[in-house]
């Protein structure tokens, strides 16, 4: 029993209408899309924005601190080990970070989603085998794969995208498999099928949709994961490959010098940070504003 | 005579509803009173704010509801100003609630003796070994069978009636002088619900208490009901003694209503012609395979014994039975949502059982179906337009011309045209079921299935769409099969009437047949167990009729 | 009873199985294992005769089922890099890790659960935001950049403990702190979203209806039941722990099986990889299975398969 039951006049606006309201009233989304959009920018437009060429070295400038701890504005973030300017590393390092996150989730989200979808879908002998296949994909270490083979091929982007989209698409295929028998069950779909409606039509006009804002959650929260799956994998010392400016790799490289240079690993961290709560958020709050249309 | 007094009375009390609703209120300027030994059925629709009066009694509303004005007197007490410590002090012990759903009321992790104890616990300080006995004692006087063994059951190993009366026994476990029943009768079959509403005018005499029973069903009223509160929007529109208000209502709302509740209607005798037959279905039966589980074996279920019957060229046949009867594994079978094991559907000259699912799609137009829950029957995603024109487009058709058609459908089922435009959730549950029903008829069937598609309705909507129903099946030339538990709907709108329970077919014959001399043992029980059997409904209460 | 945990125990194994398998796939063609342990400046001829003497030019399926019926007697090969069996080197290095993924979980579930409980009993108030901002700040620190500023923090600039080594109970609290606040944020929204949901259902209301004290309410009725997703999270979440344990344990310079990982993959010790991925797989499984057990223990109706 809710309020919902008293008040039993249908909204006049369209579901999509209702949506973008929503959307504009939740904080957490607007922060987070605000924030992301800003970055995509920097670095989409890094070349242009940057002061340096991220790769050049200048030995008479090394460990120049940051503009705000004592340092010059020809080096706002100061420089690191080799002399490389950081503003412009983080800049560079930004479109690795963005890339590697983006075409990762979208990987993993097209493997995942169509296993998850079938599976819910068909049930039998078909959601079987798509069980069996997410439990021996969650029993891997991801990790460990992930560096072993990463390790083994070299660390170049594609291979990373590569490896990190085949492993990451469990976390689709089990939400979408719990979405795509929810749906199956409704009764919409039986009065399609009563209709004659084809079933990649059936799939496609009526389970996809219904399923498509849960997919768009996970692809977000999946693509912060890669983000720093990729990070700690640099970090690592077995992903990106020097003098590639991996965000994670900054990090490494800034460890050693912990006790007097501490923002060669603070400005890189903040910058993941900053990357992946502003994924989150967005994530987060299409899920919040997605949900209890789903929920009905 | 000494005055008795009122067990419960309710004075002006209005309960406001957050900012964004349909009105202020939920219920407003409530006045109504509970005598001790009676039952107060509090009648209305959805909306109406009869279970927020309740659920106001008991202290139990949402944290966006608040009681802003009125009294709530009980035991000499307003329980609006009573702290809610002291109010759920007087919770199960001397007012007690039973809700409308038996299925998930009970916490299934504990077994149903520990759920019964932990009232005892709560209130009382009686030793273990009594509080069992008690238990026991209650188990019986709601007539649950194999006492000792439901004692040591997990909710999810009992029926829906059996979970029902324990939650009735939890009510009556300290005695209550207040119970308060939330359509607790609804969610159960009709054979059951009469036993469950025997126990409660039993209860009224035994137990001493005064019962407020919240429904929707004007049947359950005229079986159970001492006095009546009719409300509507919040607001009580008329209240008084049963017979009064069940045979003289005055009121225009009270009116309506009654006005809907459907009964048989002598205009509606056909006159037996022999007309070709629509359908011919011979042999149909469905049996399943239940997995073997800890506790039993693989078995196989027949949920359908081969069945026969026609349906003639413009009747309407109704096919009446309880859960279990095999009535919507027969529908799925017919629509080939699943496929039967045995049998023919001929349907003209296909057997459309028979059809393999390759060549099924282009005979599937004969025959479609309207199903029960208007929210669930249409896309929340997909314009209105775009899923009615998915049937004709599908076959073959251009979608101009089933456009074209779809417009005109909506005129039929008397909504606006622009309604293609929009979304299933800008309209209410009955608008919907009107669409599911143009929706239907867009592929100009032969045969319309319609499956419990009134049941979810509220009574006044249903008696649209009933009409509509009529109407559209006399003007298409249709063959209806109606598919209902409600024996009222089926004496309504059928002509011929089947029954069935535990897979086959007990009884048929036209409705007077049926329900005037009925045959076999099941269908008498069925009759028998129609709340308020015995009440005859007025005619023609409602004055432009 | 026992059907259920017979047929149980063979899903595992067949998961186990099949996660070996792939791995060893994985591992055989992403990189020709002789190149790698011959070295870079091995000749052709070398690169051969190491193939030959370690039966890498046998087929992929021999090699499988050579190291199975091996690897089912507990022998897992010798480690290339340090010479020494690798069951040996594993079964040192275990104990460690395991310590550190019990404490962290314990930390995690510790700190996760009483604050989505009360998350959940105070809905939109300040405590709720506040939790619900920890999680998701929580969620976005990546692990080994939180565990360097605590190493800062504490370390370095406080001195109250160890940044390395493994000799005292301090070595291990900032690597559990580490390891475990990476899964708090999950188990602490789940907790809460599954007491509103519990909360919200029609057995708490019958319990309420009856009188019950809300204490009662909250712990006997509603957490039991909501309890049940966040066992199965947790058992999850341990088995992310022990991958995670790879970056904690390098982080910290804690000699577990997770630093072992690290080093046998920079030195390619293909066996010692493969038994690690085997080993790490079998927890996991260990894990959820006791996580179902426990779950079939709350929940009666999960008795039934």
């Amino acid at each position: 029993m809710s309020a919902q039951t008293v008040a039993a006049v249908p909204p006049r606006l369209t579901p999509r209408q209702q949506l973008w309201r929503r959307a504009w009233r939740h904080k957490g989304l607007v922060f987070g899309a605000t924030v992301l959009a800003v970055i995509v920018l920097l670095a989409v437009f890094a070349p242009l924005v940057a002061p340096h060429d991220p790769y050049r070295q200048n030995l008479l400038a090394r460990m120049v601190p940051p503009v705000f701890l004592g340092g010059t504005w020809d080096h706002p973030l100061g420089t690191d080990a080799l002399g490389r300017d950081y503003l412009s590393r983080l800049l560079y390092g930004a479109r690795i970070s963005l890339m590697i996150g983006f075409v990762t989730a979208m990987i993993s989200a097209v493997i995942g989603s169509v296993l998850g979808i079938l599976g819910g879908y068909f049930g039998g002998k078909v959601d079987a085998v798509v069980t069996f296949l997410i439990s021996v994909r969650l029993a891997m270490p991801v990790v460990l794969v992930a560096l072993a083979v990463v390790a083994l091929l070299g660390g170049s982007l594609i291979v990373m995208m590569t490896v990190l989209g085949l492993l990451l698409w469990d976390r689709f295929a089990v939400v979408l498999r719990t979405a795509t028998r929810q749906v199956r069950s409704m009764e919409y779909v039986a009065a399609a099928e009563v209709l004659g409606a084809s079933l990649p039509r059936i799939l496609f006009k009526d389970i996809l949709p219904n399923v498509m804002s849960q997919l768009i959650v996970i692809a977000t929260l999946e693509m912060a994961h890669a983000i720093l799956l990729e990070a700690s994998l640099s970090f690592l010392g077995l992903g990106v490959r020097p003098p590639t400016p991996s965000w994670g790799l900054m990090i490494s490289e800034g460890k050693e010098m912990l006790l007097f240079q501490p923002w060669l690993i603070a400005i890189p961290g903040v910058a993941l940070f900053l990357v992946v709560i502003s994924i989150n958020m967005f994530g987060d709050g299409v899920r919040d504003i997605t949900a209890p249309e789903g929920r009905n | 005579m000494t005055e008795v007094r009122p067990v419960l009375s309710i004075r002006d009390l209005s309960v406001a509803l957050p900012q964004g609703g349909d009105r202020p209120f939920a219920v407003e300027s409530l006045n109504l009173d509970v005598m001790p030994n009676e039952i107060v059925c509090i009648v209305g629709e959805s909306g109406s704010g009869k279970s927020i009066t309740s659920f106001t009694t008991m202290g139990l509303l949402p944290r966006t509801l608040r009681a802003t004005s009125g009294q709530i007197m009980f035991g000499g007490r307003n329980l609006l100003e009573m702290p809610e410590r002291e109010h759920a002090r007087l919770r199960g012990s001397e007012m007690a609630m039973i809700f409308q759903e038996p299925m998930t009321a009970l916490n299934p992790c504990y077994t149903v003796g520990d759920q019964i104890e932990e009232i005892f616990a709560a209130h009382t300080s009686i030793p273990r070994a009594e509080r069992r006995t008690r238990t026991l004692a209650l188990l019986r006087e709601v007539k649950l069978a194999d006492a000792d063994r439901i004692h040591q059951s997990y909710p999810h190993q009992l029926s829906g009636g059996q979970r029902q009366r324990i939650v009735i026994a939890m009510a009556l476990a300290l005695g209550p002088r207040l119970l308060i029943a939330d359509e607790p009768t609804t969610a159960l079959d009709v054979t059951t619900q009469a036993q469950i509403l025997n126990m409660f005018k039993e209860l009224r005499r035994a137990r001493d208490a005064g019962i407020m029973f919240v429904t929707h069903d004007f049947g359950v009223v005229a079986e159970i009901a001492d006095k009546v509160v009719v409300m509507q929007k919040g607001r009580v529109v008329e209240q008084g003694p049963a017979a009064e208000i069940l045979n003289r209502p005055q009121h225009p709302y009270t009116r309506l209503l009654i006005d809907a509740v459907p009964r048989r209607r002598p205009e509606a005798q056909a006159p037996r012609e022999e007309r070709p037959v629509a359908l011919r279905v011979s042999g149909v039966g469905k049996t399943f395979n239940v997995a073997r589980t800890l506790f039993k074996p693989a078995r196989q279920v027949a949920a359908l014994k081969p069945v026969e019957f026609a349906l003639q060229s413009g009747e309407t046949l109704g096919i009446v039975g309880e859960s279990g009867s095999g009535k919507t594994t027969l529908v799925r079978c017919l629509i080939r949502l699943i496929d039967p094991d045995s049998g023919e559907v001929w349907i003209g000259n296909t057997d459309f059982a028979a059809e393999p699912r390759g060549r099924l799609r282009s005979h599937r137009k004969d025959i479609q179906i309207v199903f029960q829950d208007p929210y669930g029957s249409l896309n929340p995603r997909r314009r209105i337009g775009d899923q009615l024109v998915e049937g004709p487009v599908n076959f073959g058709e251009s979608r101009e011309s089933a456009l074209k058609r779809a417009r005109e459908l909506m005129r039929i089922v008397r909504m606006d045209e622009d309604s293609l435009d929009r979304y299933p959730v800008q309209f209410s549950g009955g608008q919907r079921q009107r669409i599911c029903i143009a929706r239907a008829l867009m592929v100009q069937p032969k045969i319309l299935i319609a499956d419990e598609a009134v049941s979810a309705l509220d009574v006044s909507v249903q008696k649209e769409v009933l009409t509509l129903l009529a109407d559209i099946k006399r003007q298409f030339g249709l063959s209806m099969l109606f598919i209902t538990h409600d024996l009222r709907v089926a004496a309504q709108i059928c002509d011929n009437i089947i029954v069935m329970s535990n897979g086959e077919i007990v009884e048929r014959g036209t409705v007077d047949e049926v329900f005037g001399d009925p045959k076999h043992a099941y269908t008498q029980q069925l009759l028998n167990a129609m709340p308020g059997r015995a009440w005859k409904i007025p005619d023609n209460v409602v004055s432009n009729q | 009873m026992l059907k259920f945990v017979f047929g149980k125990l063979l899903l595992a194994a067949c998961v186990a199985l099949t996660v070996s398998a792939v791995s060893f796939g994985l591992l055989h063609l992403a990189g020709d294992p002789a190149i790698a342990l011959a070295g870079e400046s091995a000749s052709e001829a070398d690169i051969e005769a190491i193939r030959v003497n370690f039966g890498y030019d046998r087929p992929l399926l021999v090699q499988y089922g050579d190291w199975l019926s091996r690897a089912a007697t507990g022998d897992f090969g010798i480690s290339r890099f340090f010479n020494k069996p690798v069951s040996e080197l594993v079964w040192d290095r275990l104990p460690i890790t395991m310590m550190l993924g019990v404490f962290a979980i314990i930390f995690a579930l510790v700190l996760a659960i009483p604050m989505g409980v009360l998350a959940a009993t105070r809905p939109n108030s300040w405590f709720d935001r506040i939790a619900l901002f920890i999680s998701v700040v929580g969620q976005a620190i990546p692990s080994f950049w939180f565990g360097l500023i605590l190493i800062v923090i504490f370390s370095i600039n406080l001195g109250w403990l160890p940044a390395s080594g493994a000799s005292s109970w301090k070595n291990f609290v900032l690597p559990t702190v580490v390891l475990g606040y990476f899964a708090t944020p999950a188990l602490m929204r789940l907790t809460r979203t599954g007491m509103l949901d519990v909360l919200a259902s029609d057995y708490v209301r019958t319990a309420r209806a009856k009188g019950l004290p809300t204490r009662k309410v909250l712990f006997k009725h509603a957490l039991r039941n909501a309890m049940i997703p966040v066992v199965s999270l947790a058992a999850v979440q341990m088995g992310f722990m022990l991958s995670g344990s790879i970056i904690v344990e390098s982080v910290f310079a804690l000699p577990g099986a997770g630093q072992l990982a690290w080093v046998s993959i920079s030195r390619n010790d293909l066996p010692m990889i493969q038994a690690l991925i085997l080993i790490f797989s079998m927890f996991y499984i260990v894990f959820t299975f006791a996580a179902d057990v426990l779950n079939a223990w709350l929940d009666p109706r999960l008795r039934v398969s």
